[in-house]
């Protein structure tokens, strides 16, 4: 995986593995085999969306969009800097590519359902909306609003994918996947490291039902 | 003026494609003729107000103009951090039109009420803020707010004046006088011109407080003395109005609806009165301020 050395330059880290970026895996899979998005067409109508609620710590997120051509790898030796487009939350009004500027926990989901909608109502069927979230941003309410609407309505071109790290407090007895399955969500778990498990997990959205991935790594080093 | 916004919002998600309406349970009833013909561009969440700004912010970024409604302290001071982040922070605006305004809900009691939802609004950069203070002025100003993608609160309310303003974006002077000038948002007009009958002040009236029409303050208010009267927290123009004025000596005085929680029940009318906001309480405020 090319990405591995500038995730390297990103951080100036040369420690930590790249298994410490517990979303690096599964942002490789969407941007390597699963999105249909293109640098050189930023603002094309029907490409697929994808938006990073889970904003913090998104160095895997830069550094996977400079290996596909959405930034120039120059901008990652500056993160945080007072110049700098690249911030530790990314903001979508200074880094190509990025769908939504996110942070603060628990809005993106809402403003996925939102893309989603809007696609639907002009009649763009095509792109799909993908929004990866991590357990422990479940614990915002908010969420819980955007999949319980969506399920009942059956939005269908929306994925939601869980990094799940168990870094909830107080946890998700029973499991994240069947917080979505009770709503009507299609939902599956799979290894969040294993490539092909991840694009197959992504691949099995069906009509008619939202689909969730939930993406299991390694438990968060507290 | 619920009515009237109802109807008007139909007939433009009726003619303009781009339009896009957000309910969270609050007037989906009225709306339902539109959800059948459209249900694509209607969409009623449930009572989930976060989401209901969070779809609107959606909506705004594939390129459609959303209008999100409900109660103002749901709508407004209930998802704050929403309004805060999934519409101006993202780079897409939204019309959010309120119901329930100040007190208009008295009867409910204050989980019904909002008089801070301007202030909140006003934290934040770049929106236009509408108080219609009669129902013909409403559709006039919700039918421009869907011509551009920008930031819009529309704030309607039970509370009206007797005659719509169609030119009130700028400070509209309804009454001629030397010691001061009397800025009255709103539906306040109808009190303030009756605590001012008698009094040698200029009435000046506007439904749009955000952007504020400074250019016409500082050419209405040539005594120095302005007493701005808003139907929503006192004071919460007090900042523009100080800044405006910044070069020249002046007084100013702010009155609004107050802070206390009155934990009180009865009329709209009863409230106004505690607040002070009432003809014989303003026209008592007024004239103690000016001797």
């Amino acid at each position: 995986m090319d990405v591995e050395p500038l995730l390297r330059r990103l951080t100036g880290d040369e420690k930590h593995a790249p298994s410490a970026f517990s979303t690096l895996d599964v942002l490789w899979v969407l941007y390597d085999r699963v999105l249909r998005v293109d640098p050189r067409r930023l603002d094309d109508p029907d490409r697929d969306r994808f938006l990073l609620s889970k904003g913090h710590g998104p160095a895997a997120y830069y550094a996977v969009l400079a290996a596909k051509g959405f930034l120039p790898p120059d901008w990652l030796d500056d993160l945080g800097g007072a110049d700098s487009p690249l911030g530790h939350h990314p903001d979508r009004l200074r880094v190509p590519g990025v769908e939504i500027s996110s942070g603060s926990l628990g809005h993106g989901l809402g403003l996925g359902v939102g893309t989603a909608l809007g696609l639907r109502a002009q009649g763009r069927l095509e792109p799909r909306v993908y929004v990866l979230l991590g357990d422990a941003e479940l614990d915002e309410g908010s969420n819980h609003e955007a999949i319980a609407y969506a399920g009942a309505t059956g939005l269908d071109t929306i994925t939601a994918v869980v990094i799940d790290n168990r870094s909830a407090s107080h946890g998700w007895p029973g499991g994240i996947a069947s917080r979505f399955a009770v709503h009507g969500w299609t939902a599956v778990t799979v290894d969040g490291r294993d490539h092909d498990a991840v694009e197959a997990g992504l691949r099995q959205a069906a009509d008619g039902a939202p689909h969730v991935v939930v993406a299991v790594v390694e438990t968060k080093e507290i | 003026m619920r009515q009237t916004f109802i109807d008007t919002a139909t007939a433009l998600i009726d003619a303009d494609p781009r339009t896009a309406l957000v309910l969270a349970d609050i007037s989906a009833a009225a709306f339902e003729p539109a959800a059948l013909k459209h249900p694509d561009r209607v969409l009623n969440v449930g009572i989930r107000e976060q989401l209901m700004i969070g779809v609107a912010g959606g909506l705004a970024l594939t390129g459609l103009r959303p209008i999100a409604h409900s109660y103002a302290t749901f709508l407004v001071d209930r998802a704050y951090e929403q309004i805060k982040l999934d519409l101006a922070h993202q780079g897409v605006g939204a019309i959010l039109v309120s119901v329930g305004a100040s007190y208009d809900g008295s009867s409910a009691g204050y989980t019904h009420m909002s008089p801070m939802d301007v202030q909140l609004i006003d934290t934040l950069p770049g929106w236009t803020v509408h108080v219609p203070g009669h129902p013909g002025e409403v559709a006039p100003l919700l039918t421009a707010a869907t011509a551009h993608d920008d930031p819009v609160y529309l704030r309607l309310s039970t509370q009206t004046n007797d005659i719509a303003y169609a030119d009130a974006a700028l400070l509209r002077p309804v009454r001629h006088g030397s010691k001061a000038l009397v800025v009255a948002v709103g539906p306040m007009l109808a009190p303030v011109l009756a605590a001012t009958r008698g009094l040698d002040v200029t009435v000046a009236y506007t439904h749009t407080p955000r952007p504020f029409d400074t250019t016409g303050l500082r050419e209405l208010a040539t005594s120095g003395n302005v007493a701005v009267i808003e139907p929503y927290l006192a004071g919460t123009s007090a900042h523009v109005i100080s800044e405006a004025l910044v070069d020249r000596p002046h007084r100013l005085l702010s009155l609004g609806v107050s802070r206390r929680d009155l934990h009180a029940y009865g009329t709209p009318a009863d409230h106004a009165h505690r607040h002070g906001l009432d003809p014989a309480t303003l026209h008592t405020s007024l004239t103690t301020w000016l001797r």
